[in-house]
């Protein structure tokens, strides 16, 4: 299980575009992907649940990828984060 | 003749038949069903089906209006098959033993709640998503045609307001222009308009009836207009305006992006003159550099009662932040003479032009020249302000009205407010006393603008309001391009640019005069802005110069 902690710099957050973005990234690996914010959490392919947790601009958010892919998947979801969101 | 008025939010004129949207109208009803697994599966075919066809409408709005476009129904294509949503569809079917009709409809409700509850007045409109691809399936399940347009020639399309995904799927060929009874200046309608380039009016509310389908309208988006049997002498106002504008499309297409550069190197800037708010539009659309001179009086003369700061700020705030960051040159209030308020209480003068207006009024009311100052100086936080002063004939007057602005530049930062430290302040030249003076006017402040219109009458003493002075009252005079000329020269002695926003600035015949002179910027309506950009790039200034500047300052008349 790989974890990593991510403070959102885009303006709109995690909005219907970037959430869209994010699934279809997530989409291609085998990982199972978490996304957290406080008590919360939702499975990261869930576009609507994700979008519902209403994550904004400086928002912290926890990642968790688990999975056969999970090192290289972190990585890379790691770096969309920082070029996206 | 019928006029109804709306809200324009897309620019143009477009005459056609009048069209009604053709909305399918699927009613769900609610049925027990035991063939859960059929069911389901009934579910799964319709949504395959509505994913398919939201890719096909990705891809046609890539190719009409790109990705940003296309990124919608990739959102609506992954809503449709959202686990969740899935999930609730599929217990709805398999455990409540629902139709999959009602199903979809009350997950649809279900989401559309969720979103409609966040804090956030974007996500808020996401529910309208949700239920949009919710009926797209529920279309499918019930076997439903899709509303669209069946009229085999184009027209202007009255709905009550337009889904994302009915915009995208309507053949564009066949609209001339948008009415709509509701919708706001962001929605998709608005848009859409806007990227195909056709005018769209919204809020006519319930003033469209049916018994008017089929009859030839004309809509204007400028202002609103929706005119259906227009009689003759209005019609062919607007057939003008219309051909005006396929003109001015054609020249934007040849000219955007291009510099207004002489042939042999010489710039100019373009900006333009407006007076409301609303014509930032028609600036953009035309490619113009800035705001050359935006006339703050609407602001008083739309109201009975003198505007307060915030509803100054916020007029002026929204200029500077639609334009971007380009130079927006404010000029302050500017009544009296042929424009009077009533609530100024101003006595009634034999001779108002040369009476009590613009910064006269301003430095003898101080209370009211403050409170446009304030408002102006909180705006300039927001992009690139520049204040004008008009009517200004000594230098008395501009160091007094700079002093005020040095006042409230000082009270809003006690106050902690945030403003422009980057502000210019110049002022018109429009009295023939301001030219005469103008070097020592150039040394107070970082601009001039010469507004024509007065600089003439006042030169020649012509009234402008007289129609009957005809050939007295002459622009052209050289008399008035004497003094243009000097305000030219003291200008850029001084290091300051020199300007025109009067009537001349978009007389062609005028413009290698002024490029010869060297004024440096033109600020004229934004529908001159291309054909001056053209009238520029044909221009040799260097070939032209000598001639124009010998004959402008020689003793014999041609």
């Amino acid at each position: 299980m790989k974890t990593f902690e991510y403070t959102i710099t885009d303006p709109v957050g995690i909005h219907a575009r970037p959430a869209g973005i994010l699934v279809k990234e997530i989409k291609k690996y085998a990982s199972t992907v978490t996304i957290s914010k406080g008590d919360k959490s939702v499975n990261a392919l869930k576009l609507m649940a994700l979008m519902g947790m209403g994550i904004k601009q400086n928002d912290t958010i926890t990642v968790t990828v688990e999975g056969a892919d999970e090192d290289t998947a972190a990585a890379e979801i790691e770096a969309f984060f920082k070029n996206n969101l | 003749m019928i006029s109804i008025q709306g809200k324009g939010v897309s620019n143009g004129v477009a005459l056609g038949p009048l069209y009604f949207y053709q909305r399918a109208k699927s009613t769900v009803t609610r049925t027990t069903i035991t063939d859960t697994e059929g069911e389901w599966a009934r579910f799964k075919a319709a949504q395959t089906k509505a994913m398919d066809q939201l890719g096909e409408l990705a891809e046609k709005a890539r190719k009409e209006a790109g990705d940003e476009a296309a990124l919608l129904f990739e959102t609506h294509q992954m809503m449709a098959e959202d686990l969740d949503y899935e999930e609730s569809i599929q217990s709805a079917i398999c455990d409540g033993h629902l139709n999959a009709e009602a199903a979809v409809s009350d997950t649809a409700d279900q989401f559309a709640e969720m979103f409609a509850s966040m804090d956030d007045p974007y996500m808020q409109a996401r529910s309208a998503d949700v239920r949009d691809v919710s009926s797209r399936i529920i279309s499918i399940l019930c076997g439903a045609a899709q509303g669209g347009i069946d009229s085999p020639v184009p027209v202007i399309l009255a709905a009550d307001d337009l889904a994302p995904s009915e915009t995208v799927q309507l053949d564009k060929s066949k609209i001339l222009g948008f009415i709509t009874e509701g919708g706001s200046g962001s929605s998709h309608t608005a848009i859409l308009a806007r990227t195909m380039g056709i005018p769209a009016i919204i809020g006519v509310g319930n003033q469209m009836k049916a018994e008017y389908a089929g009859r030839e309208v004309i809509i204007d988006g400028s202002n609103g207009n929706v005119i259906i049997d227009a009689e003759d002498d209005v019609r062919k106002v607007l057939l003008n305006k219309m051909e005006d504008q396929r003109k001015a499309r054609e020249l934007l297409e040849r000219l955007k992006g291009l510099p207004n550069e002489t042939r042999d190197g010489v710039s100019m800037r373009v900006f333009c003159n407006i007076g409301s708010p609303d014509d930032v539009h028609a600036v953009l659309s035309n490619d113009a550099g800035g705001i050359g001179l935006f006339r703050s009086e609407f602001l008083y003369l739309n109201c009975d009662d003198y505007p307060t700061e915030d509803q100054q700020f916020e007029a002026y705030k929204r200029v500077l932040s639609d334009m971007e960051g380009r130079e927006v040159v404010i000029r302050t209030l500017d009544i009296g003479a042929d424009k009077q308020i009533g609530y100024f209480n101003l006595p009634v003068e034999e001779n108002p032009a040369m009476g009590n207006r613009a910064l006269r009024i301003c430095l003898n009311r101080p209370e009211i020249f403050l409170t446009q100052l304030r408002a102006l100086y909180r705006a300039s936080a927001f992009g690139k302000l520049s204040i004008m002063f008009p009517m200004v004939t000594s230098v008395w007057e501009v160091r007094e009205a700079k002093k005020m602005c040095e006042r409230v530049k000082k009270e809003l930062r006690e106050e902690g407010q945030s403003f422009s430290d980057d502000v210019s302040i110049g002022i018109m030249i429009e009295t023939p006393a301001a030219a005469v003076i103008s070097d020592r006017l150039a040394k107070e402040v970082d601009f001039f603008s010469c507004g024509t219109n007065d600089l003439t009458q006042y030169t020649l003493a012509c009234d402008r309001q007289n129609a009957d002075l005809g050939r007295f009252f002459n622009p052209h005079h050289t008399a008035v391009l004497r003094l243009l000329k000097t305000v030219c020269d003291n200008a850029h002695k001084n290091g300051i640019w020199v300007g025109i926003c009067g009537e001349l600035g978009a007389d062609l015949t005028l413009t290698e005069t002024f490029l010869s002179i060297g004024i440096d910027e033109l600020s004229v309506s934004p529908r001159a802005v291309l054909p001056l950009r053209q009238k520029i790039r044909d221009i040799n200034v260097a070939k032209v110069r000598d001639k124009i500047l010998k004959t402008l300052m020689s003793d014999e008349q041609e």
